[in-house]
């Protein structure tokens, strides 16, 4: 590949509004359960969100409504000004812009890890291939494993798949980042190079979203720490007053539970 | 052992020991051999007293039926001959085996049915097109297979048509296909039902999988009636009811019937092996796919399909294998397939002989097998193809 070539335009568009999502009184049900009671939370530009709570309080359920991967029933999810209905053009248009890394990578094992982050930019974002290998290339250096690109997935480790996930979402220079607990499924000593990447990102000024047990990134990191429990938001605080002073009593309970 | 230990133990803690090993032990006996020709018999073939007990069982089987079958097919099998007189019992010949000579004698029957013999050429070609195609499409590694799919879907059935059919304009005189027999109509059946199910197939099974209530009824209504009914049926209402509703002038032509008929009933077969692909496909793929702005199709074409055709390669092979032999019921409505121009051959009087028929369903069966065997075994090299592209 060239090395001369002019650098291909990675920062992604700004947000059209200060505010990159609103949820306003969202609800959901699946079936008869109540997985989500009246969500309010708003997140502005550049804001980072980290969202915790015990197994089952409906965290990454609220998270994958942001991107339309669950239907909310009640209530309006605006993402970067589009309000995400039943309108299908109007979801991929929110797709196209908020990246998502899942807790079990999900990496397209059929194709090698350079074709998973080239695929999107090309067919979505109707790129070149050589642009898109530009792209992809710059990305996976930044996640520090550019000699990778050649493998499949299934050749690599745990932290270096999600690593490739990120630098996947990354490939279409998303305006919001979505985390559903990413490190939940890695080996102990490979946490720290996914957290590692997401604390840069962070750094970068990414809207993101992040669902995940990890304290230590959370305090490092979030501007909110967001609280669930049984399908509401309990509590809404800055890390410092949220791990030192939690206001209810489940948030209390929670974190003793989890800080040892 | 440990009696040894204990031994040891208690001389070990009374004081210095009062026998001490001055020699080696002798070595042990080497393992029995597991590797050659010797070790392989011994580990496979006479491993266990059950095992010794089946491998004298088979091989007296072996011995009891292959002898008789080579002697028939080979050894006492006539060879030339024009007419039934050479494949008679003769006071110099007391025992007849296959007679090789009337397949030989007919084989243009069995190849071409009652395509004009001056125009022969054309199907030859068709047949040279075909191989062409196929062996385009089925190497793996060969270079433009994209231009190989162009010339497979589009350029070579054009071509095929035209030559088969004839275009007076260019001199090749027509041909109806109600001359068509034999090898071509088994291969034309085969390889048009073959071709049309997959894709057809897919679409059912997606739209079986659908979100739409008016498309998934649909697919489950089509899947569910064609599963319902014997092939027999299908090929029947296709050249029997068909007729009654459309008007003469339209009416397609009877070959083309059938072969609706047997891509329609193959594609719902295929459609239920699509669907246990698509099922076994973790949700999260699809969930990737959806989150990077892949819309439905892309995300089936580029993401689901490829994995879910992957692990039903096996299935759709042994659809296909079934396809093919299921041609054979086209005679039912009156086409002139392969095995049907064998049963006409093996009832001419001038080879009526008590090994015609014998021999016509052996050649039967051997030109069946070598197609169904050479499926299998290149499906065998595909899945090992793609289990090598990606390990998990």
């Amino acid at each position: 590949m060239d090395q001369q070539a002019p650098k291909p335009e990675l920062k992604p568009a700004p947000l059209r509004t200060g505010v990159a999502v609103d949820m306003v009184g969202v609800h959901k049900w699946f079936g008869e359960f109540h997985v989500l009671r009246d969500i309010n939370l708003r997140v502005t530009r550049g804001e980072r969100i980290v969202i915790c709570g015990p197994s089952g309080s409906g965290k990454s359920t609220m998270i994958r409504c942001i991107n339309r991967l669950e239907e909310h029933q009640q209530g309006k999810i605006v993402v970067d000004g589009v309000e995400l209905t039943n309108d299908l053009k109007r979801i991929d248009e929110v797709r196209r812009e908020v990246g998502m890394v899942f807790q079990h990578f999900n990496l397209f094992p059929h194709l090698t890890v350079l074709e998973n982050l080239t695929l999107a930019p090309i067919w979505v974002r109707k790129m070149s291939k050589r642009q898109a290998e530009e792209v992809a290339l710059h990305y996976l250096k930044r996640v520090k494993i550019p000699e990778q690109a050649g493998k499949y997935p299934g050749q690599l480790s745990g932290g270096q798949q999600q690593r490739v996930a990120i630098a996947r979402a990354l490939c279409m220079s998303p305006k919001i980042m979505l985390f559903d607990e990413p490190t939940s499924a890695l080996d102990p000593e490979m946490v720290k190079e996914v957290l590692d990447t997401m604390v840069h990102l962070a750094d970068d000024g990414m809207t993101m979203l992040c669902v995940t047990h990890e304290m230590g990134f959370a305090r490092q990191v979030a501007n909110r720490i967001v609280f669930m429990d049984a399908g509401q938001i309990v509590e809404v605080n800055a890390p410092e007053p949220f791990f030192a002073n939690p206001q209810h009593e489940r948030t209390k309970l929670f974190l003793s539970q989890i800080l040892h | 052992m440990s009696d040894m230990a204990t031994t040891t133990d208690t001389r070990l803690m009374a004081g210095p020991p009062s026998f001490v090993q001055t020699r080696p032990l002798d070595p042990l006996p080497p393992p029995m051999k597991d590797s050659g020709a010797i070790g392989w018999v011994r580990q496979n073939l006479f491993s266990s007293p059950l095992n010794i007990a089946l491998t004298l069982v088979c091989a007296l089987l072996i011995a009891w039926v292959v002898p008789p079958i080579i002697k028939f097919m080979l050894i006492d099998a006539v060879w030339d001959g024009a007419s039934r007189a050479d494949c008679v019992v003769q006071p110099d010949r007391p025992q007849v085996g296959a007679c090789w000579a009337f397949v030989i004698d007919r084989i243009g029957f069995f190849t071409y049915g009652f395509y004009p013999i001056d125009q022969r050429w054309r199907v030859d070609v068709f047949f040279a097109l075909l191989a062409f195609g196929v062996g385009w499409m089925a190497w793996l590694d060969a270079p433009r297979r994209d231009l190989g799919v162009i010339y497979f879907f589009i350029v070579m059935p054009v071509l095929s048509v035209i030559l088969l059919l004839g275009l007076p304009a260019i001199r090749l005189p027509s041909v109806s296909t109600e001359q068509w027999g034999g090898v071509l109509v088994t291969i034309v059946v085969a390889t048009v039902g073959i071709v049309a199910s997959l894709p057809l197939g897919i679409l059912l099974a997606l739209g079986r999988r659908s979100e739409m209530p008016a498309v998934r009824m649909f697919s489950i209504i089509f899947i569910e009636f064609v599963r319902g009914v014997p092939l027999i049926t299908v090929l029947f209402m296709a050249s029997v009811m068909l007729p009654l509703f459309v008007p003469d002038a339209w009416s397609p032509d009877k070959l083309l019937r059938a072969l609706i008929g047997v891509a329609l009933f193959s594609a719902a077969y295929m459609a239920e092996v699509v669907r246990a692909g698509l099922q076994a496909i973790p949700k999260g793929q699809y969930e990737a796919a959806m989150a990077l702005g892949l819309g439905y199709w892309r995300m089936m074409i580029l993401i689901v399909l490829p994995q879910a055709l992957k692990i039903t390669i096996p299935n759709i092979v042994n659809n296909t294998i079934g396809l093919f032999k299921d041609t054979t019921l086209v005679f039912i409505v009156g086409i002139f397939d392969f095995l049907k121009s064998i049963e006409v051959g093996r009832i001419d009087p001038n080879w009526a002989t008590p090994v015609t028929s014998t021999t016509g369903y052996a050649f039967a069966a051997v030109f069946y097998f070598i197609f169904c065997y050479s499926m299998s075994r290149y499906a065998r090299y595909v899945e090992f193809r793609v289990a090598a592209g990606d390990r998990r």
